[in-house]
């Protein structure tokens, strides 16, 4: 096991725009690892070093142990899905699939059973005489998984391959990756700016952000512990809070002062000191919401509020509330929603509480994160999914 | 409903206008009788005379060796450059496309009249082989047009795609994108062709003695008079052009299947 595909301090710049800025990645072998981020940030740049169409200002690329940083892309050990598939529009889905082999001068048995199994992996036998343009877009999806899968390859790329399917089929084809992922064992390197793809899909993620790596760790990680606000806020919804540091209570928690709102009691695993100014981070699903008030430890925050919106969404609900000047988005599971006693109303003061350990806080913002932090969390995630949170848990 | 005439008829008139001369050419072709006024029985008298005519093939054989050749280094030299106008942008590519373009709308008499100057300047013997540059020179652009519109919809990343997946230049050159533009390029020699062969202006100001052209052979003939010959030669031209220009154009719309 170990390192097996490396970045080591990869630059890239397109005229004046840095578009992948000194990235070290360490990837290992079998392992499904995905490139998050925005449009822009570099993680598609960063995909096209590793198949060869882009050569690096600076930095090396190793794979298995060998730099392939100048190889040309027919010489490498990687074969790419790519955005819009690529397929040959002039072959047949056979001879998509047969062209890597053919190239290569393969005997023609070995070509033919090779594609007979790549065609049976993707249930595509009846498929095998039609042209491309003659197959729906999930089955060109899969003609050009077998058509990179057949080399053999040691890491196979994947150029946002979802982003042209529709909403049902990208669901169907999120399980279809899963299961060949797991039955041809090899490395799976995934772009994509859709964080329920990456979050659903990977062993480990890089979310990029301006050609840097903002943060490296499994989707359960960079879900529940983000590092910046960056992180916090393209991943998932949250609610951000501007605060300083008014008092430290223990060794692991501190105590909050943020303008209009009440003070707030926090987990400091960042060893802030008095005075820091901060972010202060709590996902929606770590409120909790009632009528009455609860009795509750000292590791409780517990704040008064008013009802402005309730969005009934199937699985929970999402409430907006009015908490000192702060609009804050709640999410509650509904059990037995129909059956609540007295239901939460519309303009209905109530109280919100969470546990001091389900809140963050974060380094200030650089200025380009400021529009993201503004806008509504549901405008961000391009999928049209709103639960995004729910793939963490 | 009533339906208004207007489109039918302006249609018919139009159709009418354009091609009863050439059905009255092609009708006289097979006119026993030496001028057309008169319909003398049908015969194919002249088309055997055509046939018999030395000289006639003779400004055939010329026009073809020059058609063919031109044709050829048009493709390739118009083919390249419109790779080229295609993949690299910036200000040199801007006065290239320029370059490429303004033969097709500098009238014809200018462009012979220039390459003429410019033959004479350089002390060269008009004949085949200068009528055969300046067929090149004008057959470049129309090839690049052509094929620059086939590239205006190609996926470059199936090229890449050949690459990934272990071709080399070569074999992407040959399996992916030849085959891919082979009825832009056909298309854009095929109307290479036609024009090659239909050029009178231009051909007329660079040709020599003994490097006479169809259409200036035919020419010369109709000022001594419209010959019967003409006529079916023109009906044969004619039947050869319109087989060429379906072609072209079954190729120009055939899906990039």
């Amino acid at each position: 096991m170990g390192e097996f595909l490396e970045f080591d301090n990869v630059s890239k710049s397109f005229g004046t725009v840095r578009a992948v800025d000194a990235v070290s990645l360490r990837i290992k072998r079998g392992e499904f690892f995905s490139l998050l981020g925005p449009s822009g940030c570099g993680k598609t740049t960063l995909l096209r070093m590793l198949g060869g169409f882009e050569k690096p200002d600076c930095g090396r690329i190793f794979l298995d142990g060998n730099d392939i940083t100048d190889l040309p892309p027919n010489r490498r050990q990687v074969n790419t899905i790519f955005q819009n598939y690529a397929l040959f529009p002039h072959l047949s889905v056979w001879e998509n699939i047969a062209f890597g082999l053919r190239v290569a001068k393969r005997p023609r048995h070995e070509i033919q059973d090779e594609v007979a199994r790549m065609l049976k992996l993707i249930r595509m036998e009846e498929h095998a005489h039609k042209r491309p343009d003659q197959i729906s877009g999930g089955q060109k999806q899969r003609v050009a998984i077998a058509r990179a899968l057949i080399n053999k390859p040691s890491v196979l790329l994947l150029d946002e391959p979802l982003a042209a399917l529709d909403l049902k089929l990208r669901q169907h084809m999120l399980l279809e990756l899963d299961i060949i992922h797991d039955q041809v064992g090899i490395t799976f390197l995934y772009v994509t700016h859709d964080q329920g793809e990456a979050m659903s899909l990977s062993d480990r993620i890089a979310v990029m952000h301006n050609g840097k790596v903002e943060q490296l760790g499994t989707p359960g990680e960079i879900y529940e512990a983000p590092r910046s606000s960056f992180v916090a806020a393209f991943i998932g919804d949250t609610n951000f809070f501007e605060g300083t540091v008014r008092e430290i209570i223990s060794q692991d928690y501190s105590r909050l002062a943020i303008d209009g709102f009440p003070d707030v009691v926090v987990f400091n695993d960042k060893n802030m000191r008095c005075g820091d100014a901060v972010y202060f981070s709590v996902r929606p699903e770590k409120f909790r919401i009632s009528r009455e008030k609860r009795a509750l430890d000292d590791k409780h925050n517990v704040i008064a509020a008013t009802v402005e919106d309730i969005i009934y969404l199937g699985s929970h609900t999402k409430y907006w509330v009015r908490a000192g000047e702060y609009r804050l988005a709640i999410n509650r599971q509904h059990v037995r929603f129909l059956l609540d006693e007295q239901p939460i109303r519309w303009k209905d003061d109530v109280w919100i509480w969470w546990h001091a350990d389900d809140g963050y806080m974060l380094e200030r913002y650089s200025e380009s994160d400021e529009n993201l932090m503004q806008v509504p969390p549901e405008a961000i995630g391009e999928n049209g999914t709103d639960t995004p949170s729910g793939d963490a848990r | 409903m009533k339906h208004s005439r207007l489109p039918l008829l302006t249609t018919i008139l139009v159709l009418v206008f354009f091609y009863l001369p050439i059905v009255i050419l092609i009708v006289n072709s097979f006119n026993a009788a030496r001028f057309g006024g008169t319909w003398g029985g049908f015969s194919l008298k002249w088309y055997a005379k055509l046939f018999a005519a030395r000289e006639i093939w003779h400004a055939f054989r010329n026009t073809m060796i020059i058609a063919v050749s031109a044709t050829a280094l048009a493709t390739v030299i118009g083919t390249c450059a419109a790779f080229a106008l295609h993949r690299y942008h910036g200000k040199l590519q801007k006065l290239h496309y320029t370059l490429i373009y303004t033969p097709l709308v500098v009238p014809e008499i200018l462009m012979g009249m220039s390459l003429l100057l410019f033959f004479v300047a350089l002390r060269m013997q008009l004949g085949l082989f200068t009528i055969f540059l300046a067929h090149v020179t004008f057959c470049i652009s129309y090839v690049t047009m052509v094929v620059l519109a086939r590239l205006q919809d190609f996926d470059f990343a199936i090229v890449e795609a050949a690459m990934d997946l272990g071709a080399n230049w070569w074999t992407t050159l040959w399996r992916v994108l030849v085959p891919l533009l082979a009825p832009g390029i056909a298309a854009g020699a095929l109307l290479a062709f036609t024009l090659s062969v239909d050029d009178f202006v231009i051909s007329f100001f660079v040709a020599g003695p003994g490097s006479t052209t169809l259409p200036i052979r035919i020419y010369s003939m109709i000022k001594f008079g419209a010959t019967p010959l003409i006529n079916a030669l023109s009906a044969l031209l004619l039947v050869a052009t319109f087989l060429i220009v379906w072609l072209t154009q079954h190729l120009l719309h055939k899906e990039k299947a």
